[in-house]
């Protein structure tokens, strides 16, 4: 075989156009701008949502592709926020966009030093660290009266009009809308970019194999450091987001309930599938909006009982589930080796 | 006299009171085809671990080229050519064969670190990774994910990967070992096709197998080195058969 | 605030008390995790289990406080072993991540079932009359419960250790915990190690959760309010050494204690902290076995 015909074989041509768009990605995002037209008065919960989708796609990097375990997570999506938070209330700053940018950073800047030490480490260590350094924060947070509001956290953030032309705040919960749903498709196309690049392959490596990532000559640890770092921004960003549409920061944006409630999006939804994140975060919010305040324990007790299903029997989550349907129906559509 | 290609001066290491190691000095020469046996537990693995940065030695040195590289990382090793492969199978088990091989060489030709163009457009790497499971008589299941394949190819998707790093050292642990037999042609063809400047060190309990392959054996026993040299002097050395080659005839 | 010796000692007995308390839940935690590397989230809901039959047998059988704690031990292990055997057992070779959704999975159930079956609201634990009240130890007056707890972790830390050094089921743990594969080809069952030791923990985590009921309060949101704290005693001390969580224990029950008295506001992020160094500088905890 002479090499102009390597391309012809269906391994090769798979992995080449792996990155290419499907014909049914476009639809996360067409369903949410339709969301917007037809459900205007529902549009305050649309931007939770949203924020959470981002959140969710921010572990999924560190978590899903990296396979870095962390407990943690929402140390840097409470940086954002309180970063965010801080400079509005202290009227330091508070033009919204440059204000995600400062919040990423801050939580750029606590996903690196954190990763440089914690990354040493793995399993139950490592697990132990996140969640203690998340703990480190919230506590800072609570005992920082003067800057953080300590226990009742900042109320009444003032966001001026989004490019001086669009009113931003709880009240116009359209221009919010908008707002979180664009932060999401650059934040999310960023994302989709890195785990299809060599980069984010070699990420896939270091969760299947680390052992033999270090043996092909990979700088794990520097690899992780930087996964880490990036994931930490996009969770600030999600936070800051967060700060800014609910027009307050309070200690639930970096407790473990946040962490976890993410960690529970994610594996529901699909991890290291990036769309696991969107469909994770609407079947948990849609549920637990309808469900988790008019029957608090019955929620409560189906999420138990869906996390032990999940972990036991369906590890891919919803959409793991409907791979391996699919997979059951049309067995013959898998390529065929040339003969 | 030119320094060895990798060599090793009295390296030891010690688990507790084991002594995996004990002051093995050991010369890789260039383009050596050379055999480490021994029987079960003798230290082979753990030298090679020794040799690839995987375990530091407790004492002693390990230079390639004549450079010391005793406490240098794994991954500076491998960027200076040392390769190995592992015993038990170590591979990305969830990724297609290809996706795996395109591993190593993408971190070889620099390509792993990028982050905007997508993996699928290094057409370089893609074409390589695919020539060399060509070599190997893979390409057949290049687009398979490894839990699909069958143990004997595994073996040998672990032998590509390490030739996808083209090192200049290439250290294979059992690389035979679950490879039926018919089969185990396809690595020494694969052995053979590289260039003759490669120094080639094979551990391996298939006697025919390294008789076929050595010029040189050595033989562990106990972390120690117990006779070393030709195949045909290794052959006829009673002490060796009464350690090792008896006991493997037995077994 | 003064030193005085008075000050002193009651500190200590108050923190060794409640170090007592927080060894007795977490040594279970500790030698699971050692033992077959199963990260257990859920090990505060069985404590809570624990603590729920103790404190309502005693109210609604009318059982004493030590047949009652007995009661909630076997109970509670007879429970865990169930689940042990049934579930947790297909996760032995799981990623942590798969063991962590399914413990918290757990955890959340008993929660959300003791919520609807028994209530929301705190079980107090009534206490027998003669643990009641002050006992003079000579320098100072203490809480007669606190002294009897001190009694109780000393007594079960000993018989632990004994238990663990001196038969020869110990020696099987032991030897699992060091090289598993080793103990299989010694002709070891580790099935049955395993669910004796998860059920036996269990059953400690059991008699943690009645004895502390008393300060802890005994809630639904038990089982997650304070396994930071179990995870920290059991990542600080080495998990699978009994020594190490022993120490592990009184070192952060006294911390703690001593913290909330003179520093209430910055006492558990000292702790956090501490925690942090600590696991940097030895990440398998004071008294683990480097892995
Ligand atoms: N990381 C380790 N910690 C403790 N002991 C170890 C470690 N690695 C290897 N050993 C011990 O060192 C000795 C040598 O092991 P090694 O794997 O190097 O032998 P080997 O010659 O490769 O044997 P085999 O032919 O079975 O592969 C064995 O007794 C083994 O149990
Ligand atoms: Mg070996």
């Amino acid at each position: 075989m002479s090499a102009p015909t390597v391309f012809d074989h269906p391994a090769a041509r798979a992995l080449s156009r792996r990155h290419r768009l499907r014909w049914w990605e476009p639809l996360p995002w067409i369903l949410a701008l339709a969301f917007y037209f037809m459900f205007p008065r529902y549009l305050g919960f649309g931007t939770e949502l949203l924020i959470m989708v981002l959140f969710a796609i921010s572990l999924d990097l560190a978590l899903g592709y990296a396979g870095i375990v962390t407990l943690g997570h929402a140390a840097f999506f409470g940086a954002g926020a309180y970063t965010v938070g801080m400079l509005a209330h202290h009227g330091i700053w508070n033009e919204p966009i440059s204000s995600l940018f400062i919040g990423a950073a801050v939580a750029a800047a606590i996903g690196l030093a954190s990763g440089l030490v914690l990354l040493r480490t793995t399993g139950l260590t490592l697990l132990m660290l996140t969640l203690c350094t998340m703990a480190l924060l919230e506590e800072a947070a609570n005992l920082g009266h003067d800057w953080t509001g300590g226990f009742d956290g900042l109320t009444g953030i003032s966001i001026p009009p989004l490019f001086g032309l669009f009113e931003f705040n709880p009240l116009f919960p359209k221009t919010q809308y908008l707002y979180v749903l664009g932060a999401l498709l650059i934040c999310f196309v960023f994302v989709r970019t890195l785990v299809y690049s060599p980069f984010g392959h070699s990420l896939t490596g270091i969760r299947e194999n680390t052992l033999r990532m270090h043996a092909v000559g990979a700088p794990v640890r520097t690899r992780l450091v930087v996964c880490y770092t990036i994931s930490a921004a996009l969770a600030g960003i999600a936070g800051g987001i967060w700060a800014q549409a609910n027009a307050y920061v309070n200690l639930s944006t970096l407790g473990l309930d946040r962490a976890a409630t993410v960690l529970i999006i994610l594996v529901l939804g699909g991890y290291g599938r990036l769309y696991g994140a969107f469909v994770g975060a609407v079947a948990y919010m849609a549920l637990s909006h309808f469900l988790a305040k008019v029957y608090p324990t019955a929620w409560q007790l189906g999420l138990g009982f869906l996390l032990v299903t999940i972990a036991l029997f369906a590890r891919g989550g919803i959409i793991g589930l409907g791979e391996t349907l699919m997979a059951r129906l049309r067995p013959k559509l898998k390529p065929k080796p040339p003969s | 006299m030119t320094a060895a290609l990798l060599e090793t001066r009295s390296v030891s290491k010690s688990f507790g009171a084991l002594r995996a190691a004990r002051d093995v000095s050991f010369k890789l020469e260039e383009g050596a085809r050379h055999a480490l046996i021994g029987p079960n537990g003798a230290g082979k693995t753990t030298f090679i671990n020794l040799l690839t940065g995987v375990l530091p030695p407790s004492s002693g040195e390990v230079l390639l080229k004549g450079e010391d590289i005793t406490t240098m990382e794994q991954a500076a090793r491998v960027k200076r050519g040392i390769a190995r492969t592992f015993q038990i199978n170590r591979l990305f088990r969830g990724l297609s064969v290809l996706e795996n091989v395109y591993m190593s060489v993408a971190e070889r030709v620099g390509a792993a670190p990028q982050m905007i163009t997508p993996a699928g457009k290094r057409k370089d790497v893609i074409d390589e990774s695919m020539h060399l499971l060509e070599t190997l008589k893979l390409a057949d299941h290049a687009h398979l994910t490894i839990t699909g394949l069958p143990y004997g190819r595994q073996r040998l998707v672990e032998l590509a990967i390490a030739l996808g790093l083209k090192p200049v050292v290439l250290l294979l642990d059992e690389p035979a070992a679950g490879v039926p037999s018919a089969e185990t042609h396809i690595i020494l063809d694969a052995i053979d096709a590289l260039p003759k400047s490669i120094g080639v060190l094979i551990i391996d309990h298939d006697m025919d197998l390294v008789f076929r392959f050595a010029k040189k054996i050595t033989v562990l026993v106990r972390g120690a080195v117990f006779a070393e040299g030709t195949p045909k002097e290794i052959g006829a050395n009673a002490d060796v058969r009464a350690v090792y080659l008896g006991q493997a005839t037995h077994g | 605030m003064i030193f005085t010796i008075e000050n002193i000692a009651s500190m200590v007995l108050g923190g060794v008390a409640a170090g007592m308390v927080l060894f007795i839940v977490s040594v279970g935690l500790s030698v699971t995790m050692g033992l077959m590397g199963f990260v257990n989230l859920a090990h505060g809901a069985f404590a809570m289990l624990g603590g729920y039959i103790i404190v309502l047998s005693m109210r609604h059988l009318g059982v004493g406080f030590i047949p009652a704690l007995a009661i909630g031990f076997v109970m509670t292990a007879a429970v865990s072993i169930v689940f042990e055997r049934v579930l947790y057992s297909r996760l032995y070779k799981a990623g942590e991540l798969d063991q962590v959704l399914f413990t918290i999975g757990l955890a959340f159930v008993f929660i959300a079932a003791l919520t609807v079956f028994i209530g929301p609201e705190n079980q107090p634990l009534t206490l027998p009359p003669e643990l009641r009240g002050q006992l003079d130890l000579g320098i100072v007056q203490y809480r007669t419960y606190s002294i009897f707890l001190i009694i109780v972790g000393v007594a079960i830390v000993i018989a632990l250790w004994l238990g663990f050094e001196r038969t020869r089921f110990g020696a099987q743990i032991r030897a699992a915990v060091d090289n598993r594969r080793m103990a299989e080809s010694l002709g070891i069952n580790i099935d049955r190690l395993f669910a004796i030791t998860f059920g036996f923990g269990s059953g400690m985590a059991a008699l943690g959760g009645g004895l502390g009921a008393e300060f802890l309060g005994l809630d639904p949101q038990y089982a997650l309010k304070y396994l930071v704290f179990f995870l920290i005693v059991v990542a600080v001390g080495g998990a699978g050494s009994i020594v190490g969580v022993f120490c592990a224990s009184l070192i952060i029950g006294v911390l703690d204690f001593v913290l909330k008295k003179y520093l209430p506001q910055g006492g558990t992020l000292f702790i956090y902290a501490l925690t942090i160094l600590l696991l940097l500088w030895r990440p398998q905890g004071l008294f683990g076995k480097p892995s």
